[in-house]
């Protein structure tokens, strides 16, 4: 049905697609593999006309043809739902849908655009409701949107990159489930993904892509994850972190009856009471959206409580200011470290004193020499490339700016490290690394606390795993005792709470 | 002065310190709304109200002269349109340098073609059209302006155009990867902001007091600016801010014209004290287009 | 020193943009000077002398330049906090005002006193102010330029209306008396010219500006939440107190603009119907000199030299002064438009690159 020949996309000097050659058979679902950072959205942002290739040919039902940008893309059938979601959040579910190709002729015909919506909400089995606004509806309802919107267009082929980050396991069966309507109906689907687990669940084939080249295609039957693991990786890969049972000592972090208002669940955040303790490391599960980042936010100062008291060490930390949370112990490894993590266009010395400038200062002047060689020594401890302490931190890679996060936090020595999503975005090697470097941390007597939306990355570092649903902390478990399918179970509301 | 009579000047003057301001609102509203921000429409009215005036007086007739107006807005909107699409610039320096060369370009075309000091001599201007009731003939500006209000206010809320132009101000990526083309959205939304900034400027001129002067708009674009972001970047909410504006200055003519003894000042001061007052504290927050000002850039 | 090299090669390298577009810009007049029917070399020759032609005019285009760097430095450094201060208008007005009430109500007192008064009044009310529209929107959220135009026709309007009602001098003209000898700078550094000391002032707080941005945690913090709000905020730095801080230090500025003409060019504070111009051409000055205090001393000096050259070439080779203001506007919008050099040097701006 589709055949890719030879694609090459270059940036700068980065060569993110080398002479791809890739061939989608009619009504198979085709699963594009491969770590963070390989090349995949590439390939289908550049199927899908968001990107011009450098070379290659495209070939659709047997006809050669060029896509220069989505309305062709969209016109020959070709539909994509991104991993981060083109909705405008200010518009409602049925506009959305119907942007580009309104029904009406001059005036939008709004009843018939909310017609069209229920009828292929219900053909397809996504419910959503046509009038809400994209703000106020869930992730999960997002996603269903993004996949109307391409039905919408009468997308023979649809293309879904990374569908599954933002779902909880029995959701991810549905969407099995709709993938293998959508076939059934005479669709094409190619799933994007750097999940091993989901290629042999869903896909009938799949592709490796690693460093911009295609490896393989092979038959997903018959597949084990280590061989798709070393096919994606180009070497043998542990996939279990190692790690010594945990020696939990003191308590350094104390929640108790925490609780703020903010847009999850029932609109509240509450009775959130749990310890880390010093020496092991707590995870905390969960589906995106409920109410995880507003629980950071809440600890680390960065967002205002209603009820109860967080307690770090001996001091009490409720509602304090972010830079007295720094001061009594706290580090923080954001969710974003684009938007908050770090100043792009600060040099990596400038962000290596985010935080602590009026340390490094002395008699109102910033002491850059100090500060350049706190920068060398962290550069060096994490293996940051290029090590130049002057360059702006934009200059650099996902993961180096990661790494540079990670250091300077680690450097400070909190009592308590808040790490969320850690290894978001970052390719194999980094997530390695940055995951030794937290159990290191745990060994060395510290506390962590670590959020992640991988629950592979919560089941294989974390002591003890909390679950959050809906703003609530739903159940402890002991880590060795943990199984995907009871963490699932809890993590979609199932299990002991109502 | 009799009550009724009184009621007419107050209207009137409303109306007509008014419609300038709600044409180029509009204006800054359309660019706004497609990620554009435009704060040279002070210089693209003063650009419209000399080509207005030019047009008017060489052809004897104000319709060549609004045409003038208009082509000359484009023109000027073109300049803004390619330094902040195509060149990526910063929108608001962009904005700031067609305000200087607006002023520059119509003072020099002033000392070329009439030496006189700054003015130029009287025109043809816009007739005063349809009796109403009260308040009498109104400048034919008023009505465009009002006519313009409820055309934008369909175009923008009902019709595909619409919805696809607000997409691109919100979120320019969702709009490209469902088709639209961005860029050219960009351009109706820079081109129409020059449009309406110009038929402000000829409301002015042709409209008002038939001649041009140097510097004749007198900061009335950046409070155009203001009655934007009062009414929310919404047609009617610009009107209605604008007709707020006109309002105040409209109450300090008629304190003069009775002779009551409040400091003309105060009524000067009282629509930008209270535009402060209502932004800060009743309006509630004015949220602009969330991609507005941020050039978008095709990642090929 | 690596770093003081570092500094200066960035400096350096930060110019080559206003140049070009200076260039660009002057070409551009170039043309209009030709449709104006005149020689165009004739022209700026004629600018030319009239700024350096003598002292005494070097000193005129000094004078100038001592109002535009105080308020460029204002816009600069509002800019550098992610701010668009328009509002300098306002404060410079607000400022000049309690600089001559000052400069009568504390006449008696002697010069090193009664100066530092003055300019101290002028700066605490222009910082004032700015700080109403810093409040504004840091804590109600309403868009500083849009709270600094209003505040600005509300000083206009206010002033008049306190010169009007309440300040008639002795043949009954609305204004303030004149100021004290003593509050005065004294003029003719350069004979001939009305060159003050002012100038020196300028220099050294664009040095000091230069210093609190680059060699000052406050500045560091400035510059974080102008750049990226949400990491300054994630980083324990007030964002809400910094946009405050940075509309008084820039309205500071403004009123140091106001203090410094009033009582070295004006002496007093006459009755104003309308802008001193000094606020837009500030954002020129700010925009040209790429919002660092080196360059706003540099684009100041610029545009001084545009403004006080234009006005004589109006009088001596017969081109119109509104060339000037075509060629300023050409200049500020070649320097917007960096999109363009960066494309004809065919260097990529480093962006994050897409992959995966």
């Amino acid at each position: 049905m589709l055949k890719l020949t030879g694609v090459t996309k270059r940036f700068g000097s980065l060569v993110a697609n080398d002479h791809i050659d890739l061939d989608i058979r009619q009504g198979e679902i085709h699963a594009l593999l491969g770590e963070n950072g390989a090349g995949k959205s590439t390939l289908m942002n550049i199927l899908y006309g968001l990107y011009a290739p450098d070379e290659g040919t495209f070939e659709w039902k047997g006809q050669q043809v060029k896509i220069q940008n989505p309305r062709q893309a969209i016109d020959l059938g070709i539909g994509m739902v991104h991993q981060h979601f083109m909705l405008v959040p200010v518009l409602t579910v049925a506009e959305s849908i119907v942007l580009g190709q309104e029904p009406g002729g001059f005036f939008i015909d709004m009843k018939k655009a909310i017609a069209d919506v229920e009828a292929l909400s219900k053909k397809y089995g996504l419910h959503v409701d046509p009038l809400s606004k994209i703000e106020s509806i869930t992730v999960g309802q997002q996603q269903r949107v993004e996949i109307l919107k391409a039905l919408y267009r009468g997308a023979e082929l649809l293309i879904l990159d990374e569908p599954t980050a933002v779902l909880t396991p029995q959701e991810i069966q549905e969407l099995g489930q709709i993938m293998r309507n959508l076939v059934a109906q005479g669709r094409t689907i190619i799933i994007i993904t750097h999940k091993l687990k989901e290629v042999l669940q869903f896909a009938d084939r799949v592709t490796v892509i690693r460093r911009g080249k295609k490896i393989t295609t092979v038959d997903a039957k018959g597949q084990t994850e280590e061989e798709l693991a070393a096919l994606m990786v180009g070497r043998h890969v542990t996939l279990k972190v190692d790690k010594q049972p945990a020696t939990p000592g003191r308590v350094v972090l104390a929640v108790q009856n925490l609780k703020m208002k903010c847009q999850v669940g029932d609109g509240e955040v509450r009775d959130i009471s749990f310890q880390v303790r010093a020496g092991e490391i707590v995870g905390v599960a969960g589906v995106d959206g409920n109410g995880q980042s507003e629980l950071v936010q809440a600890l680390t100062g960065l967002r205002k409580t209603t009820g109860g008291s967080v307690r770090l060490l001996d001091q009490d930390i409720t509602n304090r200011k972010p830079a007295d949370v720094r001061e009594a112990g706290l580090g923080h490894i954001p969710e974003d470290r684009q938007k908050r993590g770090l100043v792009m266009d600060f040099s990596v010395a400038e962000n290596m004193v985010l935080g602590e400038q009026r340390k490094y200062s002395s008699w109102g002047l910033l002491q850059y020499r100090q500060m350049t060689e706190l920068a060398q020594k962290v550069i060096a401890a994490f293996d940051v490339r290029p090590p130049e302490p002057d360059y702006a931190a934009k200059s650099l890679s996902g993961g180096n700016q990661q790494k540079v996060i990670v250091g300077r936090e680690i450097h400070r020595e909190p009592q308590l490290l808040v790490a969320v999503q850690p290894t978001r975005g970052l390719d194999v090697g980094a997530i390695e690394f940055i995951h030794k470097r937290l159990v290191a941390e745990r060994d060395a007597g510290k506390a962590v606390l670590m959020i992640s939306l991988e629950l592979d990355e919560v089941m294989s570092l974390a002591d003890r795993i909390l679950v959050m649903y809906k703003g609530r902390v739903v159940a402890e478990v002991p880590g060795p005792e943990a199984t995907e399918e009871a963490l699932g179970l809890l993590m979609a509301g199932g299990g002991t709470h109502a | 002065m009799d009550i009724v009579v009184l009621f007419s000047a107050l209207v009137t003057a409303t109306l007509r310190y008014a419609t300038p301001l709600m044409l180029a609102g509009l204006g800054g509203m359309f660019a706004e709304r497609s990620g554009i921000i435009n704060i040279g429409l002070e210089g693209t009215m003063m650009v419209g109200a000399w080509a207005a005036v030019y047009g008017s007086f060489l052809s004897g007739s104000p319709w060549v002269g609004l045409l003038c107006a208009i082509v000359a807005g484009l023109v000027v909107a073109a300049m803004h349109a390619v330094a902040s699409i195509h060149w990526r610039a910063n929108q608001v320096v962009s904005g700031t340098a067609i305000n200087l060369l607006g002023a520059g370009l119509t003072e020099f075309a002033m000392s070329k073609i009439w030496e006189q000091a700054g003015q130029s001599p009287r025109v043809t201007a816009m007739p005063e059209v349809v009796n109403l009731p009260i308040v009498g003939k109104l400048n034919l500006f008023i009505y465009i302006a009002f006519l313009l209000v409820l055309i934008s206010q369909i175009a923008l809320w009902k019709t595909p155009w619409g919805l696809r132009l607000r997409a691109c101000g919100e979120h320019p990526l969702a709009a490209d990867t469902v088709g639209i083309n961005v860029i050219k959205m960009r351009w109706y939304g820079t081109l129409l902001s020059g449009f309406f900034a110009a038929v402000a400027g000829a409301s002015l001129s042709i409209g008002m007091v038939s001649r041009f002067t140097n510097g004749m708009t007198s900061g009335r674009g950046f409070i155009a600016l203001a009655a934007m972001i009062f009414g929310k970047w919404s047609p009617g909410g610009v009107m209605l801010a604008c007709l707020f504006f006109g309002l105040s200055d409209g109450l300090a003519t008629i304190c003069q014209i009775e002779g009551i003894r409040i400091a003309p000042e105060f009524f000067n001061m009282a629509p930008y004290v209270i535009t402060i007052l209502a932004l800060a504290g009743v309006v509630g927050r004015s949220t602009p287009p969330a991609a507005e000002g941020i050039p978008y850039e095709k990642a090929h | 020193m690596p770093k003081a090299g570092k500094a200066l090669r960035d400096f350096l390298g930060e110019l080559t943009v206003p140049l070009l577009a200076i260039v660009a810009g002057l070409l551009v007049g170039v043309i209009f000077i030709l449709i104006a029917g005149k020689n165009p070399i004739a022209a700026y020759g004629a600018l030319l002398e009239s700024v350096i032609g003598a002292p005494h005019k070097v000193g005129e285009t000094l004078v100038s330049t001592v109002p535009l760097i105080f308020s460029g430095l204002a816009i600069a450094l509002a800019f550098r906090c992610g701010l668009f201060n328009i509002g300098v208008e306002g404060q410079l007005m607000v400022g000049s005002l309690a600089t001559a009430w000052a400069g009568v109500v504390f006449g008696g007192l002697p010069w090193y006193l009664l100066m530092p008064l003055c300019i101290l009044f002028g700066v605490v009310t222009g910082a004032a102010w700015a700080g109403i529209s810093g409040l504004l929107k840091a804590y109600r959220g309403v868009h500083e330029v849009i709270n600094s135009i209003m505040l600005n026709y509300t000083a206009l309007f206010l002033t008049h209306y306190l010169m009007t009602e309440h300040f008639r001098d002795a043949t009954g003209k609305a204004g303030s008396p004149p100021m004290a000898e003593a509050a005065l700078f004294a003029q003719g550094l350069i004979p001939g010219s009305r060159l003050h000391a002012g100038l020196f002032l300028a220099l050294f707080v664009a040095f000091l500006a230069w210093v609190f941005l680059w060699k000052t945690p406050w500045g560091y913090e400035i510059r974080a939440v102008g750049f990226a709000p949400g990491a300054a905020e994630y980083g324990g730095i007030s964002v809400k107190w910094n946009i405050v801080l940075a509309m008084l230090i820039s309205g500071a500025l403004a009123g140091m603009a106001g203090a410094v003409q009033t009582m070295a060019i004006s002496g007093k504070f006459p009755d104003q119907s309308s802008f001193s111009g000094y606020g837009l051409d500030g954002i020129a000055v700010a925009l040209v000199g790429r919002n660092h205090p080196g360059g706003v001393v540099l684009a100041a000096l610029l545009f001084a030299a545009l403004d006080y050259g234009g006005r004589n070439m109006q009088a001596v080779a017969e081109v119109p002064k509104a060339v000037i203001m075509v060629v300023q506007g050409a200049i500020i919008f070649f320097v917007a438009a960096e999109g363009i050099w960066r494309m004809m040097k065919n260097r990529k701006p480093k962006a994050e690159v897409k992959t995966a």
